[in-house]
């Protein structure tokens, strides 16, 4: 049996990297948002706040949550694709949409206990350990499992994605989006898609991450932070590579706890000051990010001994 | 099969095209001449859907195209080429050309079928047909050959091909020129070409316009229009090259 900390840290790197594949779904095909935050914490807040106001089980929440995401999706993603907002101009409408989504979760403090977040009500009564229908569990194997299965979907997404025709479609748009509409694509409905599957991907992600720690923020589920914190964690994981993204979360992880440990709480914002610069470094020296370098290096290096024999190489991206 | 009719577009103060009315019949290879500036590639824009009419119509097959969106127009049955080439860089020469197959007919293909649709299509233009074959490395010509490809894969009815040989050397231009007719004799695609450099083209195209200043200043047969007045004064007042190739 594992200890619970290194449980606790399992769950945690499968969930941010479920969450983080779900962004690169979007991201290695050139829309990089910077409003995944606003997702995450509607999947979040919807959940809990339905359940302590109106006794919604997490189950009815969830899909409640998913109906708000795509709504916001499609209300923020269409009017952007339609008059062609690419490039830095979707990342900046992002950016202010995840901004949106905290101010608004602080503002409504009465119903969401602003900043200083709100806690499910419990549901594990006399001693009970698992409440199925308020999707609460003290045990965290079976977290594990859930977050598991949910990671293990994330993937076949992404890979579902990669082979598709939609995603050369994607590619074609971020490189020249006159010439892909030239021959037929229908460039802001292909774009729309792909958002819609991140979106509500990463929506689901707010809920589990919301159900499993008991505990919402607006700073941890929602806002700029954590919106930089998915970009972060995908570019330096890796986000060409199914992997790269749980890559990346393992490393963000490992970053911000190796700095609580270090300095404890007296530096809040240290970690997204931190992501900040090392995006910047990451894009500059390894925009493959940790993974894709990785794999690169080590093809370069089987291919020079193995050449004579046509070996079938390392598995592209 | 194309009916242009009255097109006009304006940006702001500035008319690219004026009144422009001209039609194309099924088969023929049209040539759309004129010197540079005279609004060949707005016109083409405008009938491709990459730009909206200020005003008039743009019938093809009988059906209203004009304010369509270019994927529309390119699911009715009209492909174009870019005078300057715009190939997907990231994507192999067979990818890049698969898109065009998969997204441009007008019924729901496979991915195979759209592959093997690809591939046909850049042996028709005599480019490399391996899944290795990558977009860096070509050169002009082949670039202008992989336009042509992703266009043809599209399975149009009517081809706008835009200044085909622009940056070509002669014999580069009579192998496209060449390319043009083939695709006309062999597909049976209707072609309308876009071009300033008239020697080559006055040799394939049935017939051609003439536009001036946004304005239709002269049409017909290639070797009435060559001797119209009007046109040889256009020419030589901008470019006495433009005759000889």
């Amino acid at each position: 049996m594992i200890g619970n900390y290194p449980l606790h840290l399992m769950i945690l790197v499968l969930l941010w990297g479920y969450i983080y594949t779900s962004w690169s779904l979007m991201g290695r095909l050139g829309l990089v948002s910077f409003g995944h935050g606003a997702f995450m914490g509607i999947g979040a807040y919807t959940v809990v706040m339905l359940w302590n106001h109106f006794g919604w089980s997490p189950w009815a929440g969830a899909l409640a949550a998913l109906a708000f995401a795509a709504a916001v999706a499609i209300l923020i993603g269409y009017p952007c694709f339609r008059f062609r907002i690419v490039g830095h101009y979707f990342a900046l409408v992002t950016l202010a949409l995840s901004e949106v989504a905290r101010l608004v979760i602080v503002a409504l403090r009465d119903q969401t206990g602003g900043s200083l977040g709100a806690t499910p009500n419990s549901a594990l009564h006399g001693g009970a350990t698992a409440a199925p229908g308020a999707l609460q569990f003290s045990d965290k194997q079976v977290w594990f499992w859930i977050v598991l299965a949910f990671w293990l979907a994330g993937l076949w997404v992404w890979r579902a994605v990669d082979r598709s025709m939609a995603r050369l479609a994607l590619q074609a748009i971020s490189e020249e989006e006159e010439a892909a509409a030239s021959i037929g694509i229908h460039v802001a409905r292909a774009k729309l898609r792909i958002t819609l599957i991140s979106a509500l991907m990463t929506c689901a992600g707010g809920v589990l991450y919301a159900q499993y720690q008991l505990y919402v923020n607006p700073d941890t589920v929602s806002g700029i932070g954590i919106s930089l914190q998915m970009v972060f964690g995908a570019i330096a994981g890796g986000m060409f590579v199914m992997l790269g993204p749980t890559v990346g979360a393992a490393f963000t992880l490992l970053l911000a706890e190796g700095l609580r440990l270090a300095f404890g709480n007296r530096y809040p914002a240290l970690d997204s000051t931190l992501y900040g610069a090392m995006l910047v470094l990451f894009i500059i020296y390894m925009p493959k990010g940790i993974l894709g370098a990785a794999l690169e290096a080590l093809r370069a290096r089987t291919a020079r001994p193995i050449a004579p024999r046509k070996s079938s190489g390392m598995p592209s991206a | 099969m194309l009916k242009v009719e009255q097109l006009t577009k304006s940006f702001g103060g500035f008319t690219a095209v004026s009144n422009v009315s001209f039609e194309v019949a099924e088969g023929e290879i049209l040539g759309l001449i004129g010197p540079n500036g005279s609004g060949k590639s707005t016109v083409f824009n405008l009938i491709a859907g990459a730009l909206k009419p200020s005003a008039g119509s743009v019938r093809f097959r009988g059906a209203e195209i004009g304010s369509h969106p270019a994927y529309r127009v390119a699911h009715a049955g009209i492909a174009r080429t870019y005078q300057i080439p715009r190939p997907f860089r990231k994507l192999s020469l067979l990818e890049n050309v698969a898109l065009a197959a998969f997204y441009g007919a007008n019924e729901r293909i496979n991915r195979q079928k759209a592959f093997s649709l690809a591939s046909e299509s850049l042996q028709l233009v005599n480019l490399p047909t391996e899944e290795s074959a990558r977009v860096e490395g070509l050169g002009a010509a082949g670039l202008k050959k992989l336009e042509l490809a992703r266009a043809l894969a599209t399975q149009p009815k009517l081809l706008l091909a835009d200044e085909s040989l622009g940056g070509l050397d002669h014999s580069e231009m009579d192998s496209a020129a060449d390319l043009l007719a083939s695709i006309r004799a062999r597909r049976g695609i209707t072609v309308v070409w876009v071009e300033h450099i008239m020697g080559v083209l006055m040799r394939v195209v049935d017939r051609c316009i003439v536009l001036d200043h946004g304005e239709v200043i002269a049409q017909g047969k290639p070797a009435a229009v060559a001797r119209d007045p009007k046109v040889i004064e256009v020419y030589l007042g901008t470019d006495a090259d433009a005759f000889s190739y």
